[in-house]
């Protein structure tokens, strides 16, 4: 089927060129086994790519080999170059074993405009798969390359990508902690808050313009809510005792928090506005970590009322129906719901490891998607098709993201300090 | 808000010094010795206190060295825990005591801060620190202590005393502290 997309990106937001980014990022892609079934694909440099300030195919390269899901094929030394439909001939890349090749060319346009024109064709048989044109400042090319990433992503593998999405994550750099959100490759991080107190707990609003988090500023954990636009945050719990592990509603409206106004860590749910508080669960034991599940019906959350951790789900409906769902391994937890509810990602403890699994909710069958010793907050991409977490690596804790569907994993941010408490962000509106 | 006369503010570094102690084991005794140097840094606060101004009225000096000497006798001193538990141990019953006989002369108020060790998730530990820190509290009440001059809460692992991973680190996060306001 042959598609043609005309993209005209003359203005992109403000916000988005004034950007800075504090500290680079590199990643480190680090794909593990099952290459038979990934999209065997080559990525040609644009005719004219010199030009540019920064090589836009490269970071179209790290993104689609992030996800796991591509298997990348370097083009031979010496290869022409096709700047049109016209002039590109497949057969090269039937005989390397290309399913398909993205290539195109930079243009220089007036006003110091430059147009990007590529396209993406399956070898064998030859069709036309993308074709699309950006005309954009040299400061917009970073989101150029993430939005030609997802245009290859879907049109070669026919579902929903996942760069036009951020991450929120937590660095720890000496005293200090600076709760920082950037591209979903770690790149262009910006901090949104700094303290000499630990923050944890990061939660993104379901429009991705606020997040919730534990901040302990005041000398105990409490939870702010913060526009991440205007900058400005307000309290939004800060009740005796710990306030903490706060998560929103599918709707925006409420958040599941905990509080410990009985002398045990209980779940709360709260109206965003701070308003309306009620207790959602009831025991005697330590109920944490609440989740939503994305039709916002029922909650996920961790209990030791067995004797260790185990993650429960309970209906919202008021009828305190608690069912658990975790029986293998003494401590699972920080539950995650897939955003299909089919799935739940958690920690598993085994053998002294923490571990990332993958539960099928339907079947019960969990299996692990990560392969250090202390992984932790796992948070699931906006798709579905990936997972990030935090994870110790010689003392050091940094950002892993996990495919759902291959056993890969590819490390991001090396950013200086300690990168933890990782979440994925919604779409980008 | 509180002048400390030189004696006693020395005796609060040297005191604090103790608390500082890297081993919890030591800390106990410490913290045991604590009660004993309390009491005993109260006569010297106020002998020194009348000894270096002998013209100043001497209660309100009294008042405030001893009140300084009892601070400086808990001040720092911290309850440790075995692994998963949150009962307090004999050995610290002694610092939940002194604590309690602080609170109870001095009316005072005091956030008492649960803390674990460093592995495992960010959100369950802050629940594990809240139980080790309510344990604390409903001790405190048991010897007299008013619920309103308590409040449990949590630092989870966020605020490790010992960043190693021996056994040893692992047994100096354990613990609850007691910051008074």
């Amino acid at each position: 089927m042959h598609r043609l997309i005309a993209y005209c990106w003359r203005m992109l937001l403000l916000a988005m060129m004034l950007a800075a980014p504090l500290a680079r990022a590199d990643l480190t892609v680090d794909i593990v086994g099952g290459g038979s079934s990934r999209y065997p694909l080559t990525i040609l440099p644009m005719q004219n790519e010199e030009w540019l300030p920064e090589a836009v195919t490269q970071t179209v390269k790290s993104d689609l080999a992030m996800t796991g899901l591509f298997g990348l094929l370097e083009p031979p030394g010496g290869t022409v170059l096709p700047a049109s439909p016209q002039a590109f001939d497949p057969a090269p890349w039937q005989q390397n074993g290309s399913r398909a090749v993205l290539y195109g060319k930079v243009t220089k346009l007036e006003g110091g405009l430059l147009r990007l024109t590529f396209w993406a064709e399956t070898v064998n048989p030859r069709e036309q798969k993308l074709a699309a044109e950006f005309d954009v400042h040299s400061s917009q090319l970073r989101d150029v390359a993430h939005r030609i990433a997802d245009m290859v992503y879907e049109a070669l593998l026919g579902s929903k990508s996942l760069f036009a999405s951020r991450i929120a994550f937590v660095v720890q750099k000496g005293k200090e902690s600076r709760l920082q959100v950037a591209d979903v490759d770690g790149r262009r991080a910006q901090t949104v808050l700094r303290s000499a107190e630990p923050i944890i707990s990061p939660a993104w609003s379901p429009d991705g313009s606020r997040l919730a988090y534990v901040s302990f500023e005041n000398k105990k954990p409490v939870i702010y809510v913060q526009d991440l636009a205007t900058g400005q945050r307000r309290l939004l719990a800060n009740f005796k005792g710990s306030n903490s592990a706060p998560t929103w509603s599918p709707d925006g409206r409420k958040l599941a928090i905990v509080l410990t106004l009985s002398g045990n860590s209980q779940v709360y749910i709260i109206n965003a506005d701070g308003t309306g508080l009620s207790r959602f669960s009831y025991s005697d034991a330590i109920d944490t970590e609440p989740v939503f599940s994305p039709d916002g019906r029922q909650i996920a959350f961790v209990s030791d009322r067995s004797g260790g951790p185990q993650i429960y789900i309970q209906p919202l409906d008021g009828s305190k129906t608690v069912r658990r769902v975790t029986f293998q391994g003494a401590y699972n937890v920080s539950p995650a719901f897939s955003p299909d509810g089919r799935q739940l990602a958690y920690v598993r403890r085994e053998g002294g490891r923490f571990k990332v699994m993958l539960q099928d909710l339907a079947t019960g069958d969990a299996r692990m998607i990560s392969n250090s010793a202390f992984d932790e907050s796992p948070s699931f991409a906006p798709n579905g098709k990936m997972v990030l977490y935090a994870s110790d690596e010689g003392g050091r804790s940094v950002l892993y993201a996990a495919s759902t569907q291959h056993p890969g994993r590819v490390k991001l941010g090396v950013l200086e300090g300690q990168v933890q408490d990782a979440a994925w962000g919604p779409f980008n509106p | 808000m509180k002048v400390l006369p030189f004696v006693v503010a020395a005796a609060a570094v040297l005191l604090s010094a103790c608390a500082s102690t890297s081993n919890p084991a030591d800390t106990a005794n410490a913290g045991n010795a604590a009660i004993v140097s309390g009491n005993s840094g109260s006569t010297t606060g106020s002998a020194g206190g009348s000894s270096l101004n002998p013209a100043q009225p001497l209660p309100q000096v009294d008042a405030v060295s001893a009140e300084a000497a009892a601070y400086a006798g808990v001040n720092g001193k911290s309850v440790f825990f075995d692994f998963d538990q949150f009962a307090i141990k004999d050995e610290y019953k002694g610092v939940v005591e002194a604590h309690a006989a602080y609170l109870g002369k001095y009316k005072g108020r005091v956030l008492v801060q649960g803390n674990t060790d460093v592995r495992g998730s960010r959100e369950y530990n802050l629940a594990l620190g809240q139980r080790r820190a309510e344990s604390v509290k409903q001790s405190l009440e048991v010897l007299g202590v008013k619920p309103e001059q308590v409040e449990a809460v949590s630092f989870g692992m966020e605020k490790p005393r010992a960043t190693g991973t021996t056994d040893s680190d692992h047994a100096q996060n354990r613990r609850a502290d007691f910051a008074y306001q």
